[in-house]
């Protein structure tokens, strides 16, 4: 099967065809809302951050201070925050994830799977401000009670867990991040636990293997870049969400050490203190935490994509 | 032996309680917002403006602000969106074609306050200030990677055959691409977008600094405009039980259009395939 059409080469002197003006006209408009988009969001967030990067350079990246009455800007408490809720998300959520898809690919009966498969989906289709909202009335609350209290209680001598236990805390946003990175982590690593060939699965189990041995030897050699690939994406979803983490993390500038006090993060600075950045710094500082996360982001997304798209090609060749 | 069993029983002991441990979240959510949300939900709530906390008042203008702004995202992005993924699944072997995939998958990852930045910048600061446009335009930024990667996905699937056969026949290449290829894909293609829409109906980020809000009925593409997302968002964060209250009932009218949508395209989209 060949995969394209030949594309009509034009002969010398010949008019152009309408073909030839309808691949034009295509490409044009591909390259307009894809690539110049790209470049116009990379060039807009640089020109607008270009005032905070001459004034504060890359100390602006090391400075702990944010003081915007003072003037002071510095995008340290926001990166850090930034970066350590989201891994603690991943750390929650990724065990979870593998689970869900080894259950819902391997474990359930048919039945539960057809309806549980899409369910779990469903959580993804739910928008993070109605997250955020169940996350200030209901996850809050509970986590001060049920578990950032009884943490610092028993585990309080580590400084992670040292009080006092907030309601919105980094631990909380954690969890709302890991709640919302599940779907997308299971659905990609469900999908691709049964992209793995069913005869080498049962030769694994012919052979006397159990359901783990078989998944450990056989499935996750195989599943395992796209499995790499599918947290990375969590991650990229984690780094860059907004409403659901400003909504309770408590939005505190200080570098944490303990996962039960309020933080802060890059894309909740923003969406808190954009509009009341009424200075021309303080919205160029705000901006370059915007350039800051973008480029972290895109990194991120950057190395998902090439992880999966190599793994893809390795399994589609064997 | 008895080792391995083990192992085995407790690792398939951690994956159902994984799944069930998952669905707890989702169950509270679902619940918490029908049961406080129901007692919010009448004619007045959904017909009339915001009034201040103790006045009663409604979401009205917030729901009808936000099908404005979905349609402005929508009229400017499903069109670029659909030309471009029609350039990527019809002339894939080009230079141009591998740069824009790519760029595509990851700008799927942009975070979505950074389409908000990017719409202030080139719309709210040259257009004299907030506007529906501008978070029509931040939608839309959100949109078209995804609309590109749903319309190349859908008309990849249509056989290279069913485009020589319309050739062989004569027709020129840009009426097989969009009377044979794109009516054949359509039914992917809309399933997609609807999704998309969907999807971007509940942003909020993006819309904080671009369409801001409005406490009056819609005024014009060029001034401020409430919507679902940023109403709640603001009534949530607000001092007030009574706007808490309203924030569970915006939350039900806005969940419920959007999972009545996804549930209705997977469904249509079950029964076609």
């Amino acid at each position: 099967m060949r995969q394209s059409l030949p594309s009509g080469k034009r002969l010398r002197g010949e008019p152009a065809s309408p073909d030839i003006l309808f691949q034009a006209a295509l490409a044009v408009l591909a390259a307009l809302s894809v690539l110049a988009l790209a470049a116009l969001l990379l060039l807009v967030l640089l020109r607008d951050s270009l005032p905070a990067i001459t004034a504060f350079g890359f100390d602006f990246l090391l400075s702990t201070e944010w003081n915007p009455v003072a003037g002071e800007f510095g995008a340290l408490p926001f990166i850090y925050g930034t970066i350590v809720s989201s891994l603690l998300a991943l750390v929650i959520g990724v065990p979870l994830s593998l689970g869900i898809a080894v259950y819902l690919a391997e474990i359930a009966p048919a039945k539960v799977r057809a309806v549980l498969t899409p369910v779990i989906e469903l959580l993804a289709a739910i928008p993070s401000v109605i997250i955020g909202l169940w996350g200030i009335f209901v996850l809050a609350p509970f986590v001060r009670e049920h578990l950032a209290e009884p943490l610092m209680e028993h585990a309080g001598f580590l400084p992670i867990f040292s009080g006092p236990a907030y309601g919105y805390s980094v631990l909380t946003a954690s969890l709302v991040l890991a709640i919302m990175i599940i779907p997308i982590i299971s659905s990609i690593s469900r999908e691709a636990i049964l992209a793995v060939p069913r005869l080498q699965k049962e030769g694994a189990l012919a052979l006397g293997a159990t359901r783990f041995e078989m998944l450990m030897s056989v499935v996750l050699p195989y599943a395992r870049g796209a499995i790499f690939g599918a947290v990375m994406l969590g991650l990229g979803r984690a780094i860059g969400e907004t409403m659901a983490v400003t909504m309770v993390i408590g939005n505190s500038p200080k570098l944490f050490t303990s996962l039960l006090h309020p933080g802060y993060t890059m894309a909740a600075v923003i969406a808190n203190e954009f509009t009341e950045a009424t200075e021309d710094l303080y919205l160029a500082a705000l901006i370059e935490i915007g350039l800051i996360l973008f480029l972290i982001s895109m990194l991120v997304n950057v190395l998902a994509r090439l992880i999966t798209r190599r793994y893809r090609r390795v399994a589609g060749g064997v | 032996m008895l080792r391995r069993k083990l192992a085995d029983r407790l690792f398939t002991f951690f994956c159902i309680a994984s799944a069930a441990l998952a669905l707890i979240p989702l169950l509270s959510m679902l619940y918490t917002i029908v049961s406080k949300g129901l007692s919010v939900i009448s004619l007045q709530f959904l017909t009339q403006l915001p009034a201040p906390p103790g006045e009663g008042g409604g979401f009205g203008n917030a729901i009808q602000g936000s099908f404005i702004v979905v349609g402005i995202a929508s009229a400017i992005g499903i069109p670029l969106g659909v030309a471009a993924g029609m350039y990527l699944a019809e002339f894939p072997n080009t230079k141009l074609s591998r740069a824009v995939s790519f760029t595509a998958d990851v700008l799927t990852g942009v975070p979505s306050i950074i389409t908000g930045i990017f719409a202030y910048a080139i719309i709210v600061v040259n257009f004299g200030g907030f506007s529906a446009l501008a978070g029509g335009v931040a939608l839309a930024t959100m949109m078209i990677p995804f609309i590109v990667r749903t319309t190349e996905e859908a008309m990849k699937l249509v056989p290279w055959e069913l485009r020589e056969a319309s050739l062989a026949l004569g027709a020129p290449r840009w009426r097989t691409t969009l009377q044979v290829v794109l009516s054949t894909a359509r039914f992917g293609i809309i399933t997609g977008t609807l999704l998309t829409v969907a999807r971007i109906a509940g942003e909020t980020a993006p819309l904080l600094f671009t369409a801001f809000s409005n406490r009056f009925w819609f005024e014009g593409v060029m001034q401020p405009v409430a919507t679902l997302p940023v109403m709640i968002y603001t009534y949530a964060i607000s001092p007030f039980d009574e706007w808490h209250a309203q924030a569970w009932g915006g939350a039900l009218v806005l969940v419920g259009m959007i999972l009545t949508l996804n549930i209705l395209v997977r469904v249509a989209a079950g029964r076609r395939w």
